[in-house]
């Protein structure tokens, strides 16, 4: 698996340990790479996007050497990129497939659109609940503003 | 029945189920044919006013004072602390010290969720920005039920501003919980927002949407009419085009079942002709009117004094 793996992404160096994000849109790439925030991580990452993807026609893909996601993290992606894909390897080998799932209540990790929402006017937790997932759209628990991916902010 | 709602907050009608509905009712109901004088006694209820909202405010201060319970609170922001800076926040909790309910209107949304995290006391939304006003609603569906006997087999159309009407949206989630049949008649710009019809859509309830009101006139049980606010309208030529198509008067009698019924939020401006008013079909003030038994009974439950 790992070695197959190796051969065909041949662009993107395989890492030793670490965690690797795949099958993110092309587009939210650099979106996923702005939550995990990498000016505070001194290990290698690579990045590529544009790749070919039979099922997503275009997709990107970040690997994140000696470094593992908090669920935070995890969470953050799930809501930009529901069908990412997160593996931890060790030695080379997928060690483990964290699953990707929207949470039903997301805490904190999005603001709201809404700029009459009082959780843009004070100090609160935001806090938003599933309503679907396809179309994708969450509701804030303050305003009660549905949200599609597109209004999304992170906090 | 008080024991499921002493110490509840009273934010957003999407929080009450179908049996929450139908007891805020009953309760409604009670008070209504059996005013009780001395039920609230014992109790204060605190009025918030962030915003100046006069007609909402004597209502629930009228329904406290007929239950025999004292109110204290303020209009408007000026002669309050929050002009300093002080948070929503640190207000309720304060308040929460002083009173045994509150009542909070405030101009930003959410401001009733968050008040009510904050109060120890049950929170009452009177209104938050263009949110919610869940006791408004539970007003509309208690007049209903008063004015047609009952909540189900109903054909009830929404006329005017749909898109921005708040009283509209969240009366339409208060009646998805019953089998009505719901038409929406507004311009095309002004008509109700795609997320509503898709929880429609979700929960099988059927509607109709449509910009002529002569058309379904015949079949309609409740007409609820709103005001088109001009500001609202992106192009002027466009609003003087329209906004004298939904201008009813007792002509409109002529085309609509005898026992219909015609509701408003109040105040109208110019969509309901004065000359409506005596027939027993107009129950706008009525409706105005059932405001008094609705907040009784919200303020009477939540206290758990009901
Ligand atoms: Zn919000």
């Amino acid at each position: 698996m790992a070695k197959y793996q190796a051969k065909r992404e041949i662009k993107i160096p395989a890492i030793k340990d670490g965690t690797v994000i795949d099958h993110i849109p092309s587009r939210i790439t650099f979106k996923i790479m702005r939550l995990i925030d990498p000016q505070e991580y001194n290990h290698t990452i690579n990045l590529a996007l544009n790749l070919n993807s039979k099922k997503m026609g275009k997709k990107g893909i970040i690997k994140l050497s000696s470094r593992k996601l908090t669920q935070d993290e995890v969470n953050k992606i799930s809501i930009l990129a529901p069908n990412a894909t997160v593996s931890i390897i060790r030695d080379y080998a997928v060690k483990k497939k964290i699953e990707v799932k929207i949470p039903r209540l997301i805490e904190k990790i999005v603001r709201c659109s809404n700029p009459n929402c009082i959780t843009n006017a004070e100090d609160v937790r935001t806090r938003f609940s599933l309503v679907s997932k396809e179309p994708f759209s969450i509701r804030c628990n303050y305003c009660e503003r549905a949200m599609s991916r597109d209004d999304i902010k992170l906090n | 029945m008080g024991g499921k709602f002493k110490g509840r907050d009273i934010i957003s009608i999407r929080d009450l189920s179908k049996a929450d509905l139908l007891a805020i009712l009953d309760a409604a109901k009670k008070l209504d044919q059996k005013p009780k004088r001395d039920l609230m006694v014992s109790k204060v209820l605190a009025t918030l006013f962030f915003e100046p909202s006069t007609r909402t405010r004597l209502s629930f201060m009228s329904a406290m004072e007929r239950m025999g319970g004292k109110v204290l609170g303020f209009e408007n922001t000026e002669v309050t602390s929050v002009k300093k800076g002080e948070t929503l926040w640190d207000t309720i909790k304060m308040v929460a010290q002083y009173a045994d309910v509150i009542v909070q209107r405030h101009p930003t949304e959410g401001a009733a969720r968050l008040a009510a995290e904050a109060s120890s006391v049950p929170v009452i939304n009177a209104g938050d920005g263009a949110n919610q006003h869940p006791t408004q609603t539970l007003l509309d569906l208690y007049t209903i039920r008063k004015e047609k006997a009952k909540l189900d087999n109903l054909n009830i159309a929404f006329v005017g501003d749909l898109k921005y009407g708040r009283t509209v949206h969240s009366l339409c989630i208060a009646l998805s919980h019953f089998r009505t049949k719901l038409y929406f008649i507004a311009p095309e710009a002004l008509q109700m927002p795609k997320s509503y019809l898709g929880d429609l859509d979700n929960k099988k309830i059927p509607y109709i949407v449509e910009q002529d009101l002569m058309k379904v006139a015949p079949d309609l049980d409740v007409i609820y009419m709103t005001r088109i606010q001009k500001e609202r309208f992106p192009d002027p030529v466009e609003y003087n085009k329209l906004k004298g198509v939904y201008r009813i008067d007792k002509s409109l009698l002529g085309h609509t079942k005898k026992d219909v019924r015609i509701m408003h939020p109040l105040p109208r401006v110019d969509e309901i002709n004065t000359d409506l008013d005596d027939f027993p079909q107009a129950a706008y003030f009525r409706q105005a009117g059932n405001g008094i038994p609705v907040r009784q009974a919200v303020i009477a439950l939540v206290s758990g004094m009901m």
